[in-house]
């Protein structure tokens, strides 16, 4: 249980930032296909006779990179090409899985997580990749954030906008192979995306929706921990639940939320900007 | 000579877009940059910013051929139709402060008082703590403006900034425009769709149609004849009440003509 909740501190810290800024980028879809690849990378390191977890940061971290340069198609035709080559990594991890005989446990384990396995040589894998990932967004945050909001002025002033992209989505492909280790393949969406999306709309700040992001990703990885142990449902569950309920109070707070402005000059009630001199119209 | 298009040619995926540029800028003069839709406005302004490098001629800002990320242009891009950005208008700005560097997205205390400074010259201080998508397209506009005047440029390029404005909120983004012109002597070069709103305001008018550009004061560029010579098709110019109408002229048989202007 120790292991458990160093394992899911370190991967609720990792998604936390990670998920926010792809939120951002409007690139959810991308960390869930990640994850799919993540299945293969496990089942394949697996047949291979080495950690799952290696295979899984192997390629997860390679498939980000291969998204991310295709990164300038237009969306819905990137969509498909993700989803595609989900489909076939997901075809060829069972494949791998077929291949080794042992019990469909490990499958599970991979697809819904295991976080009360973890062991001790899985944990300092994930407190490297938490502290590798979160120094490399550190260094690359200013100009992803950047390119995110306005690539077209990004590009104007000298950020290389497919760098950014192919390197944001190789360290996304970490932290999903992070978030696998708690919450499995399947579940990545609840660690990694809906903390972020309700921090999103919760807060218009930037500093405070990335904290709390990662605050949410905690509670919920500790509240599901907690939850687990008291009523011996799986973790997973618990932690699905979780998120899937913040996300749905923090979006409809934001819909309740009363306007903070009430005299906005709207397109239908056009009234002068205020200037400092008249309007000088010929 | 703040720009200087020399025979210049420029080119999207091997297709030349407009050709025979021969172009100058002066210091603080406000230029309209004019032509219908898909002439090659936003192309002539990338290729200022360095995007689009000639394939024949020479672009030269500032005295140097233009590059990539250069300091000294402010650039306001052409707005793209989603504005959900729930982010708040000063975390945008800041991201964009010194967006091409390395590191954390916290700005220091200089790029921090670039910022109140450049909200203060468009009056959007009060505008900029509240979420973008909350503001009103002027409002909007009006932001990124500012953003387009952090860290002092001697140039600036406006792509269409007056698209989905109402006719009020145009005015007074021309009026503001403007103003930040005699305050700051800026060279401005102004996309518009439209040159009404722009009369008054504008120096010279550049004008970008049938693949190449003329540049000259209103009353010279914007004629039926000048303007028949660029479009390479009949173009006549009506003027009433003070105000500019660029109209094909009518031709037995002319379906579906692209209204210029």
């Amino acid at each position: 249980m120790r292991n458990a909740f160093a394992a899911g501190t370190l991967v609720a810290v990792l998604a936390g930032p990670v998920g926010y800024a792809l939120v951002l980028r409007g690139q959810s879809f991308a960390g869930h296909a990640l994850a799919h690849l993540g299945f293969t990378g496990a089942t394949g390191a697996v047949l291979l006779g080495l950690p799952p977890l290696w295979g899984v940061i192997a390629i997860t971290a390679l498939g980000g990179a291969a998204m991310g340069a295709m990164g300038e198609q237009q969306g819905s035709q990137r969509d498909v090409a993700i989803g595609v080559v989900l489909a076939l990594a997901l075809g060829l991890g069972v494949l791998f899985l077929g291949f080794f005989t042992t019990s469909a446990t490990q499958a599970t384990s991979l697809l819904f997580g295991n976080v009360l396995g973890v062991d001790a040589p899985t944990l300092w894998t994930l407190l490297a990749i938490t502290l590798a990932t979160l120094a490399a967004l550190a260094i690359l945050a200013r100009p992803l954030l950047f390119a995110s909001l306005q690539p077209e002025l990004a590009e104007a002033r000298g950020v290389p906008l497919r760098r950014i992209g192919v390197l944001f989505l190789a360290l996304t492909g970490l932290a999903v192979a992070g978030c696998v280790q708690v919450v499995g393949v399947l579940l990545v969406f609840a660690l990694l995306v809906a903390p972020a999306a309700a921090a999103r709309a919760l807060t218009p700040r930037l500093l405070q929706g990335a904290t709390l992001a990662t605050a949410l990703a905690l509670s919920q990885t500790w509240c599901g921990l907690a939850l687990a142990w008291f009523t011996d449902w799986p973790v997973s569950f618990w932690i699905s639940l979780l998120s899937a309920g913040t996300y749905v109070a923090a979006t409809m707070l934001e819909r309740n939320r009363p306007s903070p402005l009430p005299l906005r000059d709207g397109p239908g009630r056009p009234s002068p900007l205020p200037l400092r001199e008249g309007p000088g119209k010929g | 000579m703040i720009v200087r298009f020399h025979q210049a040619t420029l080119a999207l995926g091997g297709r030349p877009v407009l050709s025979g540029l021969d172009l100058a800028l002066h210091p603080g003069e406000l230029v309209g940059l004019l032509g219908p839709n898909g002439a090659g406005k936003t192309t002539l302004l990338r290729a200022i910013l360095g995007l689009v490098p000639p394939s024949a001629g020479t672009v030269h800002v500032f005295g140097r051929p233009a590059t990539r990320g250069n300091p000294g242009i402010g650039y306001m891009p052409q707005t793209r139709g989603d504005t959900a950005l729930r982010l708040r208008g000063r975390d945008v700005l800041a991201a964009g402060a010194d967006g091409h560097r390395w590191g954390l997205p916290w700005p220091g205390p200089a790029t921090r008082r670039d910022i109140d400074r450049a909200l203060e010259l468009v009056d959007a201080t009060q505008l900029a703590d509240r979420p973008m998508a909350d503001l009103s397209g002027g409002e909007r506009q009006r932001l990124l403006l500012a953003q387009a005047l952090l860290g002092a440029p001697k140039l600036l390029l406006l792509d269409e900034p007056l698209t989905h404005l109402d006719p009020a909120h145009q005015a007074a983004l021309v009026a503001l425009v403007a103003r930040l012109r005699s305050e700051l002597g800026l060279a401005i070069l102004f996309g518009a769709h439209d040159l009404n709103p722009l009369l008054g305001a504008i120096d010279r008018v550049l004008y970008v149609a049938g693949g190449r550009a003329t540049l000259g004061s209103v009353d010279t560029v914007v004629t039926g004849p000048a303007l028949t010579a660029l479009y390479g098709t009949s173009i006549e110019v009506v003027r009433a009440q003070g105000r500019v109408f660029v109209l094909p002229s009518p031709a037995p048989i002319q379906e579906h003509a692209a209204v210029p202007g």
